[in-house]
């Protein structure tokens, strides 16, 4: 949930004065700005770790310090990662689950917040507070009750244990997010679609998905990346070692003894590189989706 | 999007009653919207509400698991907590969670945007700062679980650890800490890190947003009647930004009460179960504890906690809205 404002912001990139910058910059200025800088270099410093040692031989590794250059490129611990784990098929699931999920849930959160936003029915307070406390609800609440019917339903180790469960629990943000928003829709749009004949559905499908259309791709970015980061509830329902998840993997990959550090290295470096990927990607369409203003 | 406060926005609406459907039409029924919320409502009674009950009730009982039968406890697991020492020891790691995630982060934000926003924004350039605000942002859309491994192999303890090396060669001694296992303070100040390095990004971001708000005219007119930048940041920004500071520290507060992963991955609750934290200690409980009957009485105290918290932050904030009003 607390990723979700960080969006609006991407948009309003701070606009400089210009006339503030006509006297010159004094020191403590600079020392202020090199303050920032050395801050958000200490941010990615166990990043560029990661890259430092990913491509050093296991003797390199172990006989440099960790903040030596590899004495030459090394692939050892990569090549070894890609032969033992399943890397491509724990990706693959991981971006068939997320995917699955934030269009699932984008669509629920519409069918819901135009039942409560729109068509305002009964009790819809304590419907919107409902949903709001199940977006809230701790996972470790759901665990064994969720565990065991999809036991009984065969769905364990199954991606769409993980797809119904994240499904709701977006969607329940969703709802309550959407559902204000659809509360102040414009009334003059709803009118003029209702006297040209236009059925619920119709309006729904045709005037007010594609007006909101900036709000859901940046709802659907988010349930994206927040299902991709799930742990807790993924870890206990995919258990066999086609099911797993990409932070799944790593971290089966750590937990097992033998596991060469080199290998654990790359491995964690390849974990991040999609994270990375779909960061520079959707930095934009975030944007996109803010400036648009979704209503207005 | 005006999604920054939601919570509070939706409560006003309760007073007005019933009001039509928005949609003008002849029949005027609103019967048919129900329809588009039965898919809604089947999947959330039966993936969230439907476990919730479920769960509540097994904390009255001690099961086993498996076939074993369920026997009737009574209030036992409820009065069996707070008698438990590793529960209210993982209660007390969540202020020390709190500490992690919500304070520093938000003390750090505030400085950081403000740094960001003020210096670099407008004396520097405005792509650097930009720049500089998604690296800080990254580590919140990284994968929690890989960036734990990822600590775990900086903290690992003996002479192979990347800190420990780094340290030794800084000290000129061999250094040898082992920090996730070796003791309490260790541990939990290494998973305290984590969560923080994880958490600066977020507040970072919303309170930079915020600043845009701010009309620059104000500063302009504290500056020309002498103001210093700390005097203007006390008296206009932090009034300005105080509804984003709000929003951070509900979010990160009950993050804070579920968290798990940092836990999990960096010490796996040790030394002697002393990192404990109350989502860890029913997962594990869940797992390998013999009484899934208190597991379920843990986690449903962590719901309660959730809930509270959830409900009292908006009350303040509700009040705090209506005296402003």
């Amino acid at each position: 949930m607390s990723t979700m404002t960080t969006s609006a912001s991407k948009a309003t990139d701070p606009t400089p004065a210009n006339k503030n910058k006509s006297r010159p910059r004094t020191p403590a200025e600079w020392v202020l700005m090199v303050l920032a800088t050395l801050g958000a270099l200490l941010i990615v410093f166990p990043m560029l770790l990661l890259l430092l040692n990913a491509f050093k031989s296991p003797a390199d590794y172990a006989n440099s310090s960790p903040l030596d250059f590899p004495e030459a490129l090394d692939f050892t611990g990569l090549q070894t990662f890609w032969e033992t784990q399943n890397f491509p098929r724990a990706l693959w699931n991981s971006i068939f689950i997320s995917t699955m999920v934030a269009v699932l849930a984008v669509i629920l959160s519409v069918l819901n917040s135009f039942a409560i936003g729109i068509g305002r029915v009964k009790g819809r307070t304590w419907i919107v507070l409902a949903f709001l406390m199940a977006n809230l609800i701790p996972q470790e609440m759901l665990f064994d009750p969720l565990f065991r019917l999809y036991d009984d339903l065969g769905l364990l180790s199954n991606p769409w244990s993980v797809i119904i469960t994240f499904t709701v629990i977006q969607a329940a943000f969703g709802t309550y997010l959407l559902s204000s928003l659809l509360g102040t829709f414009p009334k003059e749009i709803l009118e003029a679609a209702a006297v040209d004949g236009a059925s619920r559905a119709k309006i729904l499908r045709s005037v007010i998905v594609p007006i909101i259309r900036p709000t859901l791709s940046v709802l659907m970015v988010f349930f994206f990346i927040w299902t991709w980061n799930e742990f807790l509830l993924p870890l206990a329902f995919l258990n066999t070692s086609d099911s797993l998840t990409v932070p799944l993997l790593l971290e089966q990959l750590n937990g097992e003894r033998q596991t060469d550090t080199t290998t654990l290295i790359a491995g964690t470096l390849i974990s991040i590189i999609p994270t990375i990927i779909f960061f520079l990607i959707f930095q934009r369409t975030l944007t996109r989706g803010i400036t648009a203003g979704a209503v207005k | 999007m005006s999604s920054s406060l939601p919570l509070v926005r939706e409560k006003r609406r309760s007073k007005r009653r019933i009001e039509p459907a928005r949609i003008p039409e002849r029949g005027g029924g609103k019967l048919g919207y129900w329809l588009y919320f039965i898919p809604g409502a089947i999947a959330v009674g039966l993936i969230i509400f439907y476990p919730l009950v479920r769960n509540l009730r097994l904390s009255f009982f001690h099961w086993r698991g498996g076939r074993a039968e369920e026997q009737f406890a009574g209030l036992d697991n409820w009065i069996a907590l707070f008698g438990d020492q590793e529960f209210i020891q993982s209660f007390q790691n969540i202020f020390l969670v709190i500490i992690a995630m919500v304070i520093v982060p938000t003390l750090l934000g505030l400085v950081i945007s403000a740094l960001l926003f003020d210096v670099v924004g407008r004396r520097f350039s405005g792509k650097l700062s930009s720049f500089l605000r998604a690296t800080y942002y990254l580590p919140q859309i990284l994968p929690i679980a890989v960036a734990g491994v990822m600590f775990s192999w900086i903290l690992r303890p003996n002479e192979s650890g990347v800190l420990n090396q780094f340290l030794s060669a800084i000290t000129g001694n061999e250094v040898t800490v082992n920090w996730l296992g070796g003791s309490y303070g260790t541990a939990m100040a290494s998973v305290m890190v984590l969560m923080i390095w994880i958490q600066i990004g977020y507040p970072v971001v919303i309170f930079m947003a915020a600043l845009g708000r701010v009309e620059p005219q104000l500063y302009e007119a504290a500056e020309l009647d002498g103001a210093n930048w700390f005097e203007r940041f006390r008296a206009i920004t932090l009034p300005m930004i105080q509804p984003e500071v709000f929003v951070v520290s509900l979010t990160t507060t009950i993050a804070a009460l579920k968290v798990f992963a940092p836990v999990f991955i960096l010490t796996a609750g040790g030394p002697n179960k002393s990192t404990y934290v109350p989502s860890f200690y029913a997962y594990n409980e869940f797992i390998n504890g013999t009484d899934k009957g208190y597991a379920a009485a843990i986690a449903s105290s962590i719901t309660i906690v959730v809930f509270v918290v959830a409900v009292i932050f908006i009350r303040v904030q509700n009040r705090v809205e209506s005296k402003e009003a």
